[in-house]
């Protein structure tokens, strides 16, 4: 039997908050299916399990905070017993199905209950509950069970459907829909009975002038100014703790990218509008790729020694554009070409935006971008993000003069920078980087 | 397509974009990417939505002079007119 736990998602997250489920006792679920979402206080996540298997018990209820680590489901029918790994989350894997959507077969419950467990769940709810529970739109996980054998009984659900809307109830259908457009359940007002949100609620939401899309989620428990104010603390106590424990040493190169802007113009025209490449997706892999080469940079200080990773895991650190900061992981970036580089920093921007990332995109990277070409400033000297040991900087791309065989030219340029812990490294390995970076930008057509 | 028709476009692109664009105060010349706080991610985006309104495909040499309001409006009238005069 395996236990779906809270996943740690960034360095700084010590708990987190269950905002809702995806999943109930009898579904059957695949590693990577997502399964529940879970709040860090700087947003709101996706969180994918990492076992296949049957949830027995969901463990926790909406809007408790539990420590990371701690079980949330139990899982039956998987091998065994595996929680997320401590300093990192399985890759983005592909997600066959949204779990909630999957009509299992009714699982046979109320089985020997199982002594020395949390007694949350001990006993799953009848079929008859559960099909009641389904009818009037509750979450069984947020029923207090009111028998004393600690079962959630037919009673409790209709005191709680009669108690009124304290929890807004969506309808299965209205959770899809809500889901597969984006749409604010929190933003959306009912008009079911009781106030329970119906698919009909959800198709007037969508036709309402779009405040989705482009702008952040506010789906759960906090409002925008709390997650700010907490976003802002979690950066505070980060950095701080960066500039405290990290002797930061600074390297900066120019690099001309003459060549690798007329290799993506040619590519460019070749390319549907939509997916044409930016130079920020070349500077990202080159990135990658030359952490790839200088693996001293690439991975985490722990317990007073230098851990390298095993793949490049490259954390993005992108602004909101409500303020704060969240750094998505491109997996095993320096594995990726610059096309599936262009498409996932499209994605996982948009997503980070949105507040749709799921847990494994933000796992810990072994070495950070930041990008700050688009804020038109020319360089950008980084913060490292502990345990991370480097942090690599583009400014904006600008056409400055600049000399090419004894003449003077106008070249597009950009200043990299790179921030490294001196406990790890020293320059030298540091300027191999940077030079590798450059070598890298002056032979795009080998990406 | 009018001036007017392209100015259009363009709002309602922008606003797929950025929900609250406003282009009635803005001035004919000012930046887009810069009052608008796109980046260049958006900007492709941007580009997209408008070559598939508009119903032609636009080059990356034309889309780096789509600067302004006034630069994409006169854009798209005299590309839309070309594509006119071609059926």
């Amino acid at each position: 039997m395996g236990d779906f736990r809270m996943p740690s998602l960034g360095a700084d997250m010590e708990q987190g908050t269950l905002l809702e489920w995806l999943v109930k006792p009898g579904d059957t679920v695949h590693r990577g299916d997502i399964v529940a979402v879970v709040d860090t206080a700087k947003s709101a996540v996706e969180v994918e399990c990492f076992d296949d298997g049957v949830i027995d018990a969901l463990l926790v209820a909406p809007g408790q905070v539990v420590p990371v680590g701690a079980v949330l489901a139990r899982l039956e029918g998987s091998a065994a017993a595996t929680g997320p790994p401590s300093t990192g989350l399985p890759g983005v894997s592909p997600v066959a199905a949204a779990p909630a959507l999957l009509q299992t077969p009714e699982r046979i419950v109320g089985q020997t209950p199982q002594l020395a467990l949390p007694s949350v769940t001990p006993i799953a709810p009848s079929p008859l509950v559960r099909h009641r529970a389904h009818e009037l739109g509750i979450d069984l996980a947020a029923v207090h069970a009111t028998g004393a054998d600690g079962v959630v009984h037919r009673r409790d659900i209709e005191e709680l459907a009669h108690a009124g809307p304290t929890r807004t109830r969506v309808s299965p259908l209205a959770r899809r829909l809500a889901e597969a457009n984006g749409i604010d359940l929190g933003a959306v007002s009912g008009t079911g009975a009781g106030g329970a949100i119906r698919a009909d609620d959800i198709r007037q939401a969508m036709a309402a002038p779009a405040t989705g899309g482009a702008t952040e989620r506010t789906t759960s428990g906090l409002d925008a100014d709390q997650r700010a104010t907490a976003m802002r603390n979690s950066i505070a106590a980060l950095m701080s703790r960066s500039k405290r424990e990290i002797p930061h040493y600074y390297l900066s190169t120019t690099v001309d990218l003459q060549r690798t802007s007329e290799w993506m113009r040619e590519r460019n025209r070749e390319l549907p509008v939509g997916e044409r490449l930016v130079p920020s997706a070349a500077l990202l892999l080159a990135a990658a790729r030359a952490a790839r080469e200088v693996p001293e940079l690439n991975g985490h200080w722990v317990d007073g020694a230098f851990r390298p990773a095993a793949d490049v895991d490259l954390g993005l650190i992108l602004s909101l554009r409500s303020g704060g900061l969240l750094v998505p992981v491109l997996t095993a970036a320096d594995t990726l070409d610059i096309s599936q580089v262009m498409a996932l920093m499209r994605d996982l921007t948009r997503r980070a935006r949105t507040g749709r990332l799921r847990g494994s995109e933000l796992s810990q990277p072994s070495i950070s971008v930041s990008n700050l070409g688009d804020q038109g400033v020319e360089s950008v000297i980084g913060v490292i993000y502990p345990p991370q040991v480097a942090l690599i900087g583009f400014g904006a791309v600008i056409p400055r003069p600049w000399a090419v065989d004894g003449l003077l030219g106008i070249r597009p340029l950009v200043t990299v920078t790179l921030a490294a812990d001196h406990r790890a490294t020293d320059a030298a390995i540091g300027a191999r980087l940077l030079k590798t970076i450059d070598r890298i930008l002056q032979t795009p057509e080998e990406t | 397509m009018t001036p007017e028709q392209a100015r259009a476009m363009l709002e309602t692109t922008l606003r797929e974009i950025v929900p609250d664009a406003d282009l009635s105060t803005l001035a004919p010349g000012a930046d887009l990417r810069s009052t608008f706080e796109l980046d260049s991610l958006d900007f492709v985006e941007l580009v997209d939505k408008l070559s598939t309104r508009a119903g032609f495909r636009i080059e990356e040499d034309d889309a780096d002079g789509l600067r302004s309001v006034e630069a994409v409006t006169q854009f798209l009238v005299t590309r839309s007119g070309h594509v006119g005069q071609q059926a």
